[in-house]
């Protein structure tokens, strides 16, 4: 048995934890954002599946990944726009265009994959993101291979928390974010457009959830196919919830995860063999329910989330 | 006179079929106060809504300092000068005092400018004796508090001019002199206030000159209400003289309700520790105290929502401890919550399914598991007509309907079955003196047709008026109980306090 921990606690191990978190540190801080401003976005899944279509095509035919990651990116922010038009500006239902929005997404993800890329034996892959070691805290034992021998956007994610909560806690529009979720009448009162805002929290939380697609499809399969983002979407909602809708918290909350599915992953790979590997993919989703119910039963929601907006309302 | 800081002429306002203003010329100097009165439904706050930007009005302009201007939003509004404490407070009540205040700021550098703010937060609360702790929620401050917050995110803002919509009925008596002061202070500087009230002592105390509204119109002004006697007032706004109820003698029966060592464990609020008490049919007891010392868990015992954990409850001599609500109005208990909007009807549902819903599974209203449509509407049509409910037809959406006609539609759904005992929180809290008169004579007409009513209220001199017998509660605990006859405010103020024991 102390053979198969060895084999599991390792600096690899470690790397593997961080990875995985990267993509979930990313949906979650942008959906955190659309629910802050009170707009749940059930769209989250198709859309980072879109968006790991689009940036992976935008790099394989440019050949630049950083033009792939704007590609992932713009096409987040146009899909919460999308979004954000059905919900804040029409004020219609946030779970049937949620959903919606996923299978719009998730459609024409396959759609135009198909289109451009017709119909091949093996998925056509790029070369993707390569590990980018940061000089002198990389050599630190145990924690520079893990933390500093990553991805760019691996880096990325790490500066997007203190980012987010800085801008949320910290600046007038994070407050109006905050505000527009708990009682947009208090803020329309105030002179904060609660529409506009809606719509900025939902788009930046589209941008996020790009990044979170353009990861999967550049820097860890370096391929599109149709299993990529595979639940990660819907995850990331339950992370926001375990989170507490903050966000030191929900990257907590994706790095917790992110341990389960890496603890998972080694177990199949270990001594372990006699028992069905299906049994060890449900582990992270076993303790994503456990987690909830325990930590997150005083979990208070945005108060006005899900509510769509209207002034003149008697 | 100073020449006006504002100006409305000629402001038209229409909901569907209803007319909430029409042609109303209003205007306030510099360093007035105005009182803006009316009955409930009578526009006031509509016009308030139209000056603050929140509604559009169909006809009529707006002048600030003589200048027209076009108030489309409320940022409009801020930017104008113009500063609003709506009844329900627009406050986000899990962020922090200066978090509330900030919103909408621009801040320094990208950042919220936390150290501006607390400067003029300090100020602010120095120069009108309007002190707030910056850092807690505001779900952790008082009523009041949150009343001053709203007073002070106005002036924050630059505000010259002072809407406040119903400040006082919400506040406990010490409160309103706190509110006061600090609105003659703020006048005293050359803002301009509109102050909206039903209470006419308060309007006679505090404001320079008044308005008042009468169905959606402009019926009268008083140019000097400290020496205008309240009946006067009172008859503008209703159109018609008021005279107070009169309770004539009564003779008891047999009791209708009794409570015997009623308690109940701390669950939401304060527990109940041992409550007595028997009302009789033909009597009005009233219950007094100060908000909060365990009214709500009485009445809700009462009405069957919440089980006691000891004692014994009966109904016409029946034990009901243990039964629900359906079962306890069956046996002819009427309620009349003292939240209306969230326990009394259901705002998003029209108003005649409100008005049936408690008795939704009587062979009147349904049959075969199946609503009879035609029978619920005809119900809600003549309970309108016999209440004088002001609203567009019984289909209209509960929601949308005044206070005072709200609550005319719940009185009107329990007293339509003729209840053995009714229960009633805070019948008239909220209500102008028409609707609360109304009120009071229903109640009345129900004592002599020998129910017996138990009213919950913080207004002693309503109590007074009203009831034969006052309770009064401390700390879940019936503090004492006096006849109505040798009963005075200041004795039943002793007993709320719990300074004075057993009665």
């Amino acid at each position: 048995m102390s053979a198969v921990f060895e084999q599991i606690f390792q600096v690899g191990f470690l790397a593997a934890i961080i990875r995985i978190a990267t993509p979930l540190a990313f949906a979650t801080l942008g959906e955190m954002f659309s629910e802050r401003a009170g707009v749940l976005n059930l769209g989250i899944e198709g859309i980072m599946l879109l968006c790991a279509m689009t940036g992976f095509t935008a790099a394989s035919f440019s050949g630049s990944l950083w033009l792939g990651v704007l590609a992932a990116v713009l096409t987040g922010m146009l899909m919460g726009a999308l979004h954000a038009l059905f919900t804040v500006a029409l004020g219609l239902s946030q779970h049937v265009c949620g959903i919606g929005v996923t299978l719009f997404s998730s459609g024409l993800a396959y759609f135009l994959y198909r289109l451009i890329f017709g119909q091949q034996s093996v998925p056509p892959s790029i070369k993707g993101f390569q590990t980018l070691p940061i000089p002198v805290l990389s050599d630190i034992p145990v924690l520079g291979p893990a933390v500093f021998n990553q991805f760019a956007l691996v880096y990325m994610a790490i500066l997007a928390i203190p980012l987010a909560a800085f801008v949320l806690y910290r600046t007038p529009w994070g407050l109006s974010v905050r505000m527009v979720g708990e009682n947009p009448r208090a803020a329309d009162s105030a002179g904060v457009s609660v529409i506009a805002t809606r719509f900025q929290a939902v788009i930046l939380g589209g941008a996020l959830m790009g990044l979170a697609g353009a990861f999967l499809s550049m820097a860890q399969f370096n391929a599109f196919t149709f299993g990529v983002v595979s639940g990660r979407g819907w995850v990331a909602i339950a992370l926001v919830v375990f989170g507490r809708w903050d966000p030191w918290r929900s990257a907590g909350a994706a790095l917790l995860f992110a341990f389960v599915d890496a603890l998972q992953l080694r177990m199949q790979a270990s001594g372990l063999g006699h028992i069905p590997y299906e049994a060890f993919l449900m582990l992270p989703f076993i303790f994503t329910i456990v987690a909830m119910a325990v930590m997150s039963r005083n979990a208070v929601a945005p108060s006005a989330l899900l509510k769509p907006f209207r002034r003149e309302e008697r | 006179m100073p020449a006006p800081l504002i100006e409305m002429r000629g402001i038209t306002k229409s909901f569907g079929a209803v007319k909430a203003n029409e042609a109303v010329d209003l205007s306030v100097a510099p360093g007035e106060i105005l009182g803006l009165l009316g009955e409930n439904g009578a526009g006031k706050t509509t016009l308030m809504n139209v000056l603050f930007g929140a509604y559009a009005p169909d006809a009529g302009e707006i002048l600030i300092q003589g200048q027209q201007v076009r108030i489309a939003s409320s940022a409009d509004a801020l930017a104008a000068g113009i500063g609003m404490v709506h009844q329900h407070f627009h406050l986000a009540p899990r962020l922090t005092v200066l978090e509330n205040l900030l919103i909408g700021i621009p801040g320094k550098s990208g950042r919220i400018d936390r150290a501006g703010g607390l400067a003029r937060l300090v100020e602010i609360g120095r120069q009108h004796g309007l002190t707030l702790d910056p850092d807690l929620p505001v779900s952790a401050l008082s009523v009041g508090e949150q009343q001053r917050l709203e007073i002070v995110k106005a002036l924050f803002r630059g505000a010259k001019l002072l809407i406040l919509d119903e400040p006082t009925a919400v506040l406990a008596p010490s409160e309103v002199d706190g509110l006061f002061s600090a609105l003659r202070s703020m006048a005293a500087q050359g803002l301009g206030i509109i102050f909206i009230s039903h209470k006419l002592n308060e309007v006679r105390a505090l404001t320079h000159r008044c308005t008042v509204l009468r169905h959606g119109r402009v019926a009268g002004r008083v140019d000097d209400p400290a020496n205008t006697t309240s009946a006067a007032m009172a008859e503008l706004m209703c159109g018609h003289e008021i005279v107070p109820p009169s309770r004539g003698p009564s003779t008891p029966g047999q009791a209708v309700l009794t409570l015997d060592g009623i308690s109940t464990a701390k669950h939401a609020g304060t527990a109940l520790r041992d409550i007595s008490l028997a009302v009789r049919a033909g009597e009005i007891l009233g219950v007094a105290g100060v908000s909060g010392n365990g009214q709500r868990a009485l009445a809700e015992v009462i009405s069957g929502v919440r089980a006691p954990d000891a004692g014994r409850m009966t109904i016409a001599g029946q034990n009901v401890s243990r039964f629900s609500p359906r079962e306890v109005q069956a046996l002819g208990l009427g309620r009349i919550p003292e939240d209306r909007m969230t326990t009394g009807l259901v705002t998003n549902l029209p108003l005649a399914d409100s008005m049936v819903l408690p008795r939704i599974g009587s062979s009147t209203f349904s049959a075969k598991g199946l609503l009879k449509p035609d029978a619920i509407r005809a119900f809600a049509e003549e309970q309108i007509k016999a209440y004088d409910i002001r609203c567009p037809g019984p289909m209209t959406r509960a929601g949308a309907l005044s206070g005072g006609n709200l609550q005319k539609a719940l009185l009107a759904r329990e007293l339509a079955f003729d209840p053995k005992v009714l229960i009633v929180s805070q019948p008239t809290r909220g209500l102008d003196i028409g609707a609360a008169r109304f009120i009071h004579e229903k109640f009345l007409d129900m004592r002599a047709k020998g129910c017996g009513i138990v009213v919950i209220g913080e207004d002693l001199e309503e109590l007074l008026v009203l009831c034969d017998r006052i309770a009064v509660m401390y700390e879940g605990r019936i503090a004492g109980t006096l006849d109505s006859a040798n009963a005075t405010v200041a004795r039943l103020g002793l007993l709320m306090t719990g300074a004075e024991g057993k009665a």
